[in-house]
């Protein structure tokens, strides 16, 4: 038996705040990145992602502090990525408590990013995050400043690339099926998992617990990330862990 | 005696270390890379992340450190816990960017896993851990975080404390009189992992 496929909830997060909030539970502060983190870690979610959309530079400071305290009371791995331009960047968040680091729209203008990290800190702890839509004739494009500015960089060739920089995952989001919920697009996560040896992070679309266990079916996905299905209570973690087992996938095997 | 201290060679989460041993109890808990403190611990912790050489080439560069841990662990017997890329260390040799000599405490080495279609390397996330049929031994069965490429392949069977498996069988932990590894993350493990670090807090081999 493999590894268990992860359940990724995903926070984004603007000027210190949780956008949107999440209500699946009672929380004092819905927008509270700390208490968000707390709830999810009670769940036993398997991972965290904390994704800074802002990434102001005046946001920074509250940031760290952020993940220093959720890093202090929260015993799972944390992903935490915006904004990260430097492997400077880099060491402050995993030294405030990240155990990995999502880089983006740096790595689209300088690849070489990637490397910088993972030759200072370790492949572990690199998560290659791209952000791709469909173009005409078939193929995917990466997209940056929220999906839409084109790059003319074709997804599965810089997909690639990073990985062979010394990315230690890829986080796939569909700019096209990003907050549909019509479910990932597996087809772009299928082509990025069969091109690199590393696990896969599908993200963007999932509306459903079907979507989750087509994103491993179909899209050979090894995580799934998701946010409003889990923020806002339509499922718990339990309730998509036992969907996925009963599709035969393997998921932790913790209550709840 | 200086408690418990949490070897800071460059290598580790150790912020992330040091916060599970204090939630698993530790009230004595020093982060350093002085060996005149090693050598003087009640117990050790190794943490490491990134690669072995790496990591050996950091641990061996603060001067006096190796004597200090060979001092403390091989000679006073004081309870070690190595973590992952610091569990790794206690082989003879590692094979991770090029062959690099280990500490050489738990015969073995680390080979880098294969992988396959299903089987993607890192070996990324919560995978099972079981304990072979009576192994009296610190680890219990249930689940743990783990992240790695490269694994333990141990020369003794009686040093396997517990197992797991990625398309092939994994070490996930030695343990051999004082000295306690786990190729898996505590400090990231929830329940399970904050009680395994209790019970290395309590142990006396």
């Amino acid at each position: 038996m493999p590894v268990a496929t992860r359940i990724i909830p995903c926070l984004d997060v603007a000027d210190g705040r949780v956008v949107k909030g999440v209500n699946f539970v009672d929380l004092r502060d819905a927008g509270d990145p700390v208490a968000v983190a707390r709830a999810y870690d009670a769940a036993a979610a398997d991972e965290l992602c904390l994704l800074d959309i802002s990434a102001s530079h005046e946001g920074r400071g509250t940031l760290l502090r952020q993940v220093e305290e959720i890093a202090s009371v929260c015993f799972l791995p944390l992903t935490v990525g915006g904004g990260v331009r430097s492997a400077d960047d880099a060491r402050q968040l995993l030294l405030a408590g990240a155990d990995k680091v999502a880089v983006n729209s740096a790595a689209v203008a300088r690849a070489e990013l990637v490397a910088d990290i993972a030759d200072r800190f370790g492949s572990q702890c690199i998560v290659a995050s791209i952000d791709a839509r469909q173009v005409a004739g078939g193929g995917w494009e990466i997209f940056t400043h929220g999906g839409r500015r084109a790059t003319g960089i074709d997804a599965i060739a810089h997909a690639r690339r990073l990985v062979e920089l010394g990315a230690g995952e890829v986080l796939v989001t569909s700019m096209d099926r990003d907050g549909t919920r019509d479910g990932y697009d597996n087809r772009l996560n299928r082509a990025i998992a069969d091109a690199v040896p590393v696990p896969v992070i599908a993200s963007g679309g999932v509306g459903n617990l079907q979507h989750m266990i087509d994103g491993v079916h179909l899209g050979g996905a090894s995580a799934l990330l998701a946010a409003s299905i889990f923020h806002f209570g339509q499922h718990s973690l339990g309730e998509a862990r036992a969907a996925l087992s009963a599709a035969g996938i393997q998921v932790r095997q913790v209550e709840g | 005696m200086t408690g418990t201290v949490l070897i800071d060679y460059g290598a580790g989460n150790l912020r992330s270390v040091a916060n599970a041993l204090q939630a698993a109890g530790a009230r004595d808990l020093t982060i350093s890379d002085a060996p005149e403190l090693v050598a003087r611990a009640t117990r050790i912790i190794l943490p490491g992340v990134g690669a072995f050489a790496h990591c050996m080439a950091s641990l061996s560069a603060i001067a006096g450190m190796r004597d200090a841990l060979k001092q403390a662990v091989r000679a006073r017997g004081a309870p070690f816990l190595g973590i992952c890329v610091g569990m790794q260390l206690l082989a003879d040799v590692g094979e991770e960017h090029g062959e690099q000599p280990g500490l050489g405490w738990v015969p073995g080495r680390v080979r880098a896993m294969a992988g396959g279609a299903d089987i993607r390397i890192p070996h990324m996330g919560w995978n099972q851990i079981k304990v072979p049929d009576a192994r009296a031994t610190l680890v219990e069965d249930g689940e743990a975080y783990f992240l790695h490429s490269y694994h333990f392949c141990a020369d003794h069977p009686a040093d396997v404390a517990a197992m797991s498996v990625h398309g092939q069988p994994i070490v996930a932990a030695v343990q051999r009189d004082n000295i306690l590894g786990v190729q898996f993350h505590p400090e990231k493990s929830q329940a399970y992992g904050i009680a395994l670090l209790e019970r290395f807090l309590t142990w006396n081999p």
